[in-house]
């Protein structure tokens, strides 16, 4: 198994396209860092607005490298899915387009073990990029704008939210952030891998999960009572943006902010499980159907 | 009727004469207040700052309070990111009382945590001042004031109390609580793609969000050993 997935972690490191999600990243914060280097201050007051009025504050100190991370983060996380899909969405219909699908069934192998093989590579390049987004989105920006406390601005119900965690209280949050990011993101790569069982090309599998992905986001963001309570809650990309959960700090009855704390656990919880659960039931869709299917190329 | 209106003139008179009075004892309790009040000629004060605003979730700050008269006033925050209400300029009892172009209305006795208190209406002579009117509390026995409400032209009214200990000789409070009118804030839409966790979507209270307040408590004072004036830049 390990040598299987060495060999999957090799193919995929010898696939240009594999790259193009680092080049992505790597572009997408670069012009992210530069455009808050030079003019921070516009988004700052988009974001405080009336706040100004009644309030001095330091803006240049809101601009801190664990803020651009968050604002990254915010912006980059609806993105990634498509990046994710580029390599899953490859990892079976990539060998039947090549014609070597049929060549790896003929070794003693069992299909579930190529599934998962499969998947826990794709799990691992996922995670591979995870890591490099937090390298150039936190520790890079630490290194060029500096750490200090953190704001977070929040819509909450009908009432929107100013939140403060200092700066002590942030670098594990980043952690935990990066971490369900991580099982949301595999959730991307189990789609992708399930389509790519059904498909003889690359193409087709990276198209649909994105447009899945896209359609979903769309309906999970739309603010109808109707849809938030019975489609919603099924949606997987209702959960996606679970990691922010992290960062809604928890407050004491006269409104200030608990240190090391988390408003709602439960909520990020249940959103695991509930990801998790998506992970197991299209990983077994995949394997249940690439049992089945009679390879024809 | 000759006799009916000197009866009146009389009343009038004697009327006057008794509101005068009680007017120049006002002012003379002004007066005494604002003579421990121009004892500082500078303090830079260790505080923490505790924001209570709806929409606002901050820790306590620790902020320094500078002052120099005539008055100048910054509060700065030690460390990390401060909202410093902008109305906190009139924490300053100089910021009221500092300049004398003021007409003194004796607007009666009160009574603020059980101690007895007289009133003061102070109306700013000058037409274009920001301040429109402004009420302050002063204990008859200490000569300090113990409240304050100023309502300006352009950012409400701002309300102040103030509870002394080691610096009441100076005029300088331990603890302000100092109370002022924010504006509703509202994210615009879509912008921030938040995680709906499920929890609160009760309505906002609109008048308690209109409504902040600041608690500062002052810790150590340093008086009157000059400040330069690169700490109000």
């Amino acid at each position: 198994m390990w040598n299987l997935l060495q060999i999957e972690l090799y193919k995929i490191s010898k696939r240009p396209r594999t790259y193009i999600a680092f080049a992505a990243i790597t572009a997408i914060v670069a012009i992210f860092q530069f455009a808050f280097k030079a003019d921070g201050g516009s988004y700052m007051n988009l974001m405080l607005q009336s706040v100004q009025d009644t309030f001095d504050m330091d803006k240049s100190k809101a601009i801190n490298g664990y803020f651009m991370c968050y604002i990254i983060l915010n912006t980059l996380l609806i993105q990634i899915p498509i990046l994710v899909a580029l390599v899953a969405g490859d990892a079976i219909s990539g060998e039947a387009n090549m014609g070597t699908l049929r060549l790896l069934l003929t070794k003693p192998i069992s299909r579930t073990q190529i599934i998962l093989v499969k998947f826990a590579a794709s799990m691992i390049y996922t995670i591979g990029l995870l890591i490099w987004m937090a390298l150039m989105a936190l520790f890079v920006s630490l290194l060029i704008f500096g750490a200090d406390d953190m704001l977070i601005f929040r819509v909450k119900g009908d009432e929107s939210q100013i939140l403060l965690i200092t700066k002590d209280d942030i670098m594990w949050r980043y952690f935990a952030a990066f971490g369900y990011a991580a099982v949301a993101l595999t959730v991307i790569a189990a789609l992708a891998i399930l389509l790519s069982v059904f498909a003889e090309n690359s193409i087709g599998p990276i198209i649909a999960t994105v447009c899945i992905v896209i359609v979903c986001t769309i309906i999970s963001n739309i603010n109808v009572p109707i849809i938030d309570n019975t489609i919603k809650p099924w949606l997987f990309t209702s959960y996606l943006v679970g990691w922010k959960g992290f960062f809604y700090i928890n407050t004491n009855a006269d409104g200030e902010p608990i240190k090391g704390s988390i408003e709602n656990w439960p909520a990020i919880r249940n959103s695991l499980y509930i990801l998790l659960a998506h992970i197991f039931i299209l990983i077994g869709a995949a394997v249940f159907v690439f049992k089945r299917k009679d390879i024809l190329s | 009727m000759i006799k009916m209106t000197r009866y009146l003139f009389f009343t009038i008179f004697i009327c006057s004469i008794s509101l005068l009075g009680k007017a120049q004892d006002i002012s003379s309790l002004i007066l005494k207040a604002k003579q421990k009040i121009d004892k500082v000629n500078d303090y830079e004060a260790a505080a923490k700052m505790k924001t209570n605003v709806t929409f606002l979730k901050v820790p306590i700050a620790t902020v320094k309070v500078y002052f120099k008269k005539p008055n100048k006033l910054k509060v700065k925050s030690e460390k990390g990111i401060s909202f410093i209400p902008k109305g906190a300029v009139s924490i300053n009892m100089n910021s009221i009382l500092g300049n004398n172009d003021y007409t003194v209305i004796d607007a009666g006795k009160d009574k603020i945590n059980n101690i007895p208190v007289r009133v003061a209406r102070l109306l700013p002579n000058d037409d274009n001042s920001d301040v429109v009117l402004s009420t302050i509390y002063i204990d008859e026995i200490t000569n300090l004031i113990l409240k304050a409400k100023t309502t300006t032209k352009e950012n409400g009214t701002y309300e102040l109390e103030m509870s002394y200990g080691k610096y009441a000789s100076f005029g300088l409070p331990d603890k302000i609580v100092f109370s002022f009118n924010t504006k509703d804030y509202k994210l615009p839409k879509g912008v921030t793609f938040d995680f709906d966790d499920g929890s609160n979507k009760n309505p906002a209270d609109k008048a308690k969000a209109k409504k902040g307040r600041a608690e500062i408590t002052f810790s150590s004072y340093t008086i009157n050993k000059g400040l330069p004036e690169s700490v109000f830049l």
